[in-house]
Parts: C-alpha cells; sequence; structure tokens
C-alpha cells in the first residue's frame, strides 16, 4: 500500500534527474563547442566561425588550413583528450578510493611522472620526445611500485592511498632536490614542465592518447555498474555480488594508464583530476558516479583556461595552461561549496 | 541462590579483567611514549655531536656542562649544532601535533597540516616578500610566512563553513585543496616570471633547520606554547568528534567552537613551524600514523606520542643529511620524504590499519 503510494514519486524523481543529466550533459557539450571554435577563430590572426567550418570540412583556403590544422587543432585536440582522460582518471581514484583528496596528483602518480621527467630534462638533458617517454615510465612505475608495495593477499582502498602518498612524497622529495642543484635556468624549465601546457603536443603523441580513450572508455562503461557498488566499500560491493579484486584492478589499471599518458603528452595539468568530479557531482546533484560528465568538466576546465591563457592574460608570456586551470577551477569549487544547503545533503557528500 | 553467587563472582572476575585490561593499555602507551622520549632524547644528543666536523663525545659532554668559548668545539656545538637542534624540537613537535590536530579534525587519514593552505599561505606570502618588498632572509620571511599561513587557513576555514550545513570535514578538506592549489598557480606564476625570486624560494622551499638562530626561534615560542597547550587540551575534543558531529553533539560538544579552537592551534603550530624551517610536510602526516599504531585510536595518546615523535623524526632527518654527503649536506624536509616515506609503507603494511 504504501509502496505504491511511494512509485509514483520515485518515478517522478528518477524522471527529474534523467532530465537534470540531459540538461547537464548538453550544456557541457555545447560549452565545449563554444570553446573549440573560440580556440580554432582566435589569435593573432583572426578566422571567422565561417571559415573555420570550412576548413574543418576540407574546403578551406591555404592559409586558414595551415594556421588551423598545423597549430591550432593540435592544441585543441591535445587540450580535450587530456582535460578528459585527467577528468576520467580522478574520477575514478576518487570514487574507488572512497576519499575526495585521492586524485593523482595525490597518490605518486604524477608526482612520479614529473619526477622522471624532470630528472631526464635536468640531469640527462633529454628533448621532449625523451621527456614524454620519461613521464609515462614514472608515472607507470610509481603506480605498479605502489601498487604491489600494498598489495597483501588482496588490495584495501585505504592502504593503497597512504602508500600512494608516500611514494608521492618521496617523488616530490626527488622534484625539490632536483630544484635546487640544477642551474636556476634548468629550475625554471623544469618548473614549467611541471605546471603543464598545451603548446608542445605534437601529433604522434596526441594519437596515442586518442587510441587509449577510444580503446579504455568502453571498458570504463562496461565496469561502471562495478564502480557504482564500489564506492559503498568493499563489504556491500562483495555481498551485491561485484568481483571485487577484479573490477578494482582493472579500474585502477585504467586510470593510472589515462593519467600516465596524459601526463606524458602535456605535463602534469594541476588540478584538473582533483577537481572535475568534485563539479560534476555538484551539477548532477547526484551520488553515484559521475564518469561521463566529469570527463566532459575537465574537457571544460583545460580548454577554457587555455582560452584565457592564450588570448585573455596581458603581456606576452605565453601562460602554461596548468596555472590557469587552478586558478580558474579552485574559485570555481570553493564558490560551490559555499553555496551548497544543507537540503542538498547528497550534494555535498563525495566520498 | 548459588546461581547468584556465581553470578556476582563472575561480574567481579570480569570487571576485575577489563580493570586489568584497561591498565596494561595504559602501561603500554606509558612504556610506548617513555621509549619515544628517550628516542627524542638520543636524536637531540646525536644532533650535538655528529656533523661533518669531527667532536669526540667526551667534548660533547664537556662542551655541554663546561662551555669554553676559546675551544673551537665548543662554539660548533654551541654555535651551530644547537640552534639547528633547538629549531627542529620546536619545529618537529608543532608539525607532528597539528597533523594529529588535522586529521583529527578532518576525520581523514590522508590530511597534514598543510592542507589548510597553511603551506602554500606561507609560502606565497614569502615570494610576494622577496619579489616586491625584496626580502632575503630567513628572519625576514618568518612574519609573512606565518601572516600567510593565517589568512589562507581563516579562507579555508572561512569557505568551508558557509553553506547550510556548516564546517563538515569533507568540506575543509576540499577547501583546503582547492586554495592549495591556486596558491601553488600563483607561486609558480611569479616564479616562472622572475629568475631572481626563483633563485631564492627554491631553497626556501625545501624545508631545513640551516641558517635559522635562536632569536628566530624566540619569536614563535610563544605562538608554539599556546598552540601546544590547546592541542593537549583538545585530545578529549578530538575523541568526541571522531564518533561523528551528531554524536559529538549528543555527547555535549559545541561541535564549531570545538572546531575553531582545534583549527586555532593548527595554524598556530604549523604556521610556526613553516616561517620556523620552510614548509616541511611529511611530518605531519607520518608521525600521527606511527603513534596511533601503538596507541590506538585515543587522541590525547595519538597527540602526545605525536608531540615527541615528531620532534625525533625531524631531529633524526636533519641529522643524516648532515652524515650522507659530507662536506655538503641535505635539508633536512628531503631527508623527511626519504626517511619517512619507507616508515609510513612499512606501518601500512604491517598494521591492520585503525583507522581514524
Amino acid at each position: 500500500m504504501t509502496a505504491g503510494l511511494g512509485l509514483p514519486a520515485l518515478g517522478r524523481l528518477r524522471r527529474r534527474q534523467r532530465r537534470r543529466t540531459t540538461v547537464v550533459l548538453a550544456g557541457l557539450v555545447g560549452v565545449v563547442a563554444v570553446f573549440a571554435l573560440l580556440s580554432l577563430g582566435l589569435g593573432a590572426y583572426r578566422i571567422s566561425v565561417d571559415g573555420v567550418f570550412r576548413t574543418l570540412i576540407g574546403q578551406g583556403d591555404g592559409r586558414d588550413d595551415f594556421i588551423i590544422l598545423s597549430l591550432r587543432l593540435p592544441r585543441l585536440v591535445a587540450g580535450i583528450l587530456a582535460g578528459a582522460a585527467f577528468g576520467l582518471a580522478g574520477g575514478i581514484f576518487q570514487t574507488l578510493l572512497r576519499n575526495p583528496l585521492a586524485s593523482p596528483d595525490i597518490i605518486g602518480v604524477t608526482g612520479g611522472a614529473s619526477a622522471a621527467a624532470v630528472f631526464a630534462l635536468v640531469m640527462l638533458g633529454a628533448g621532449s620526445l625523451g621527456v614524454s617517454v620519461a613521464a609515462f615510465v614514472g608515472a607507470a612505475g610509481t603506480a605498479t611500485a605502489v601498487y604491489l608495495l600494498s598489495w597483501r593477499g588482496g588490495l584495501t582502498g585505504y592502504r593503497f592511498v597512504l602508500v600512494g602518498i608516500a611514494a608521492a612524497f618521496m617523488a616530490h622529495g626527488v622534484l625539490g632536490y632536483l630544484l635546487t642543484r640544477g642551474e636556476v635556468r634548468e629550475a625554471q624549465m623544469a618548473l614549467s614542465w611541471m605546471v603543464g601546457s598545451l603548446g608542445s603536443a605534437r601529433w604522434p603523441e596526441i594519437a596515442v592518447l586518442a587510441t587509449l580513450l577510444g580503446v579504455l572508455t568502453p571498458a570504463l562503461l562496461a565496469l561502471r555498474p562495478a564502480l557504482g557498488l564500489l564506492q559503498f566499500g568493499d563489504d556491500t560491493a562483495t555481498g551485491l555480488g561485484v568481483r571485487l579484486e577484479r573490477s578494482r584492478i582493472s579500474l585502477l589499471a585504467i586510470a593510472v594508464a589515462l593519467a600516465a599518458v596524459a601526463t606524458a603528452v602535456t605535463g602534469p595539468i594541476a588540478f584538473v583530476a582533483f577537481v572535475a568530479m568534485p563539479i560534476a557531482r555538484r551539477m548532477m546533484r547526484s551520488g553515484a558516479p559521475v564518469l561521463l560528465p566529469a570527463a566532459l568538466v575537465g574537457v571544460v576546465v583545460v580548454t577554457g583556461a587555455d582560452l584565457v591563457a592564450q588570448h585573455l592574460l596581458p603581456g606576452n608570456i605565453k601562460t602554461p595552461v596548468g596555472i590557469v586551470t587552478a586558478v580558474i577551477g579552485g574559485p570555481y569549487l570553493l564558490w560551490l561549496l559555499a553555496t551548497a544547503g544543507r537540503n542538498h545533503g547528497s550534494v555535498t557528500r563525495i566520498t | 541462590m548459588l546461581t547468584s553467587l556465581r553470578a556476582g563472582r563472575g561480574e567481579r572476575v570480569g570487571r576485575d579483567v577489563t580493570q586489568s585490561g584497561r591498565s596494561f593499555t595504559t602501561r603500554r602507551r606509558l612504556g610506548g611514549l617513555l621509549v619515544a622520549v628517550l628516542l627524542l632524547a638520543l636524536t637531540v644528543f646525536a644532533s650535538l655531536a655528529l656533523g661533518s666536523r669531527d667532536v669526540a663525545l667526551p667534548v660533547v659532554v664537556e662542551a655541554l656542562v663546561d662551555r669554553d668559548p676559546a675551544v673551537n668545539d665548543h662554539v660548533v656545538i654551541w654555535d651551530l649544532r644547537l640552534p639547528r637542534t633547538v629549531i627542529g624540537l620546536l619545529a618537529g613537535l608543532a608539525l607532528g601535533l597539528s597533523g594529529g590536530l588535522m586529521q583529527g579534525l578532518t576525520r581523514n587519514p590522508i590530511a597534514d597540516p598543510g592542507l589548510l593552505g597553511i603551506n602554500a599561505g606561507a609560502s606565497l606570502a614569502v615570494v610576494v616578500a622577496i619579489t616586491w618588498l625584496g626580502i632575503g632572509t630567513t628572519a625576514g620571511y618568518i612574519w609573512f610566512a606565518f601572516g600567510g599561513a593565517t589568512l589562507a587557513a581563516l579562507l579555508v576555514y572561512g569557505i568551508g563553513s558557509m553553506g547550510g550545513d556548516g564546517a563538515t570535514p569533507v568540506k575543509l578538506a576540499i577547501a583546503g585543496s582547492a586554495l592549495t592549489a591556486v596558491l601553488t598557480s600563483l607561486i609558480t606564476l611569479v616564479l616562472l616570471t622572475n629568475l631572481q625570486t626563483l633563485e631564492r624560494y627554491r631553497f626556501w622551499q625545501v624545508g631545513s633547520l640551516v641558517g635559522r638562530d635562536l632569536d628566530t626561534a624566540r619569536t614563535v615560542l610563544l605562538f608554539i606554547a599556546v598552540g601546544t597547550l590547546l592541542a593537549l587540551v583538545s585530545g578529549r575534543v578530538l575523541n568526541a568528534l571522531s564518533l561523528g558531529d551528531d554524536v559529538a553533539h549528543g555527547l555535549g560538544q559545541h561541535v564549531v567552537r570545538d572546531r575553531a579552537v582545534i583549527m586555532t592551534a593548527t595554524v598556530l603550530l604549523c604556521g610556526s613551524a613553516t616561517a620556523l624551517t620552510g614548509p616541511i610536510v611529511f611530518v605531519g602526516l607520518v608521525v600521527p600514523h606511527a603513534a596511533r599504531w601503538v596507541t590506538g585510536p585515543d587522541y590525547r595518546w595519538i597527540l602526545a606520542y605525536s608531540a615527541v615523535l615528531g620532534a625525533a623524526l625531524l631531529i633524526a632527518a636533519d641529522v643524516l643529511g648532515r652524515l650522507v654527503a659530507p662536506p655538503g649536506e641535505v635539508e633536512a624536509g628531503l631527508v623527511v620524504a626519504f626517511l619517512g616515506a619507507p616508515v609510513l609503507i612499512a606501518l601500512v603494511r604491517r598494521s591492520r590499519l585503525a583507522s581514524v
């Protein structure tokens, strides 16, 4: 009887949630499209919306083609792919480990990448490809080490996070050492790699990242129900029939691969992985994992920050995108935190 | 009759068991604390005795007991080794305590005192002082570091407590991380455009006990004393808060006021430590974990242990840094990461993970 009374209300709630999902996703995609047009059209040589479209369908003139396809498109595509990869990786880590602080920056993945890359840069004098390879090896190596060290006949999320933090601190120790020992110019070079920028991305590296995202996204979709259950804790998840260890290892491997390759291509763009999921959750007003919105938020943050860095900041120094991501994403998250009301209890919950 | 007697005896036996259990735990905790204090004494002595200059042990003792300004070894001990030992002691104690407070306050085992934006706030203030005010000495940085730390923490707490449900642990943690990221970006922006600032800043940011004299320590001594006092009376409160806001409220705690007191203590302690040594990150995270491993979840004991072990860890790191690459030195802040990380990993692997 009471259940009969409750069902229509539940249905209404579900419908409302579904509508909200559609609106948020459409809105995010729209924002990405506008940002993409702006970033292809704006610059020292301005190209009209019309011209951008003509070039994209293969009917532009030679000059537009060159500027868009060789200069601006790689930058844009790298931003979109890296934003999505960081957003997904952060979202997976935060949901799986049930801790809002557990983004790849915290658990050593990007730290390992940075330490290896800066070592290659400062000590070995490596070029951009060498730095990318070093970053990938550093990230993957750190993640594997963390995984092996936290394995004790099974894997607990909590233990994984703590070992990851220890690894991150060691990596930052190495970074601090490298920064004080090199020449100050080298330190500056290292610093600018460490904030992450889109300018150095080239098509071959971008292709690797695109392929990876193309392969891993379906895998992620298949694991999504398991992730939804894992966030309730191991016991509940086991009780509900999740094959705990296998799902968790697959999800962790996917998150690490995404973060590692994205870091290798663009450098560790600060804050995107951390901020994407909390913002997406608050937009969706949902306690469930919101991977697709998180990926889109990541894209919006990176492309938007790059627009600001390229065109809005005064001066002729090209500001790396990683500086702007935090300056834009941080206050937005703070604003969301400050305005969340009590009646949206689930909104402020993230763990 | 018989059953009631038995029941009575059973009750008594039960009480005896819990009582002896309790005293066993207390004895274990006291014993552990004694070991920790001995460890600290050992590191202090090592810090006075060891370094790139060889000083024989009898001479060390002689220097401490009967100081002779004409003897070079005595001068080394009193003017070089004693100040950095005192600074290590103060900063380590402050960092350990504030780490314990922070993990209790946010109910997050991976929180460290820097999470309130303290390190980032202090760093940005120092960068501003170097770049635009032309200040270039550690003693000159101290008030900037302290002021920046306080401002950042106030901002984090202010933002964290806006909105309907007040300063929940999760909101504090997220607000702290977000503000830290913003401030770090601003720091990087200045450093990338200003080579001279980078040159000075990179040596401050590793965290070191060298180059500060005892006057610097005297400046923050009062803050550390007040912070320690607040921290030590907060143990019981943290125990209540660890049961969740609702239960703590039901137990008669004034949750908002308690949080404010704990925040104040954290800012005083961690701000002072950062002002003294530069941002040293690992101590505040790893020491409360080591403490919890021995003491269990009682914050009164965790805090006491954290204070002693924090000082011991930082001084030990400083001593090791002197010994690994003579005649050069590796800064304590770097050694702590290399020393602390394996310790943390070993602890995490061994323990059954008493959660916060």
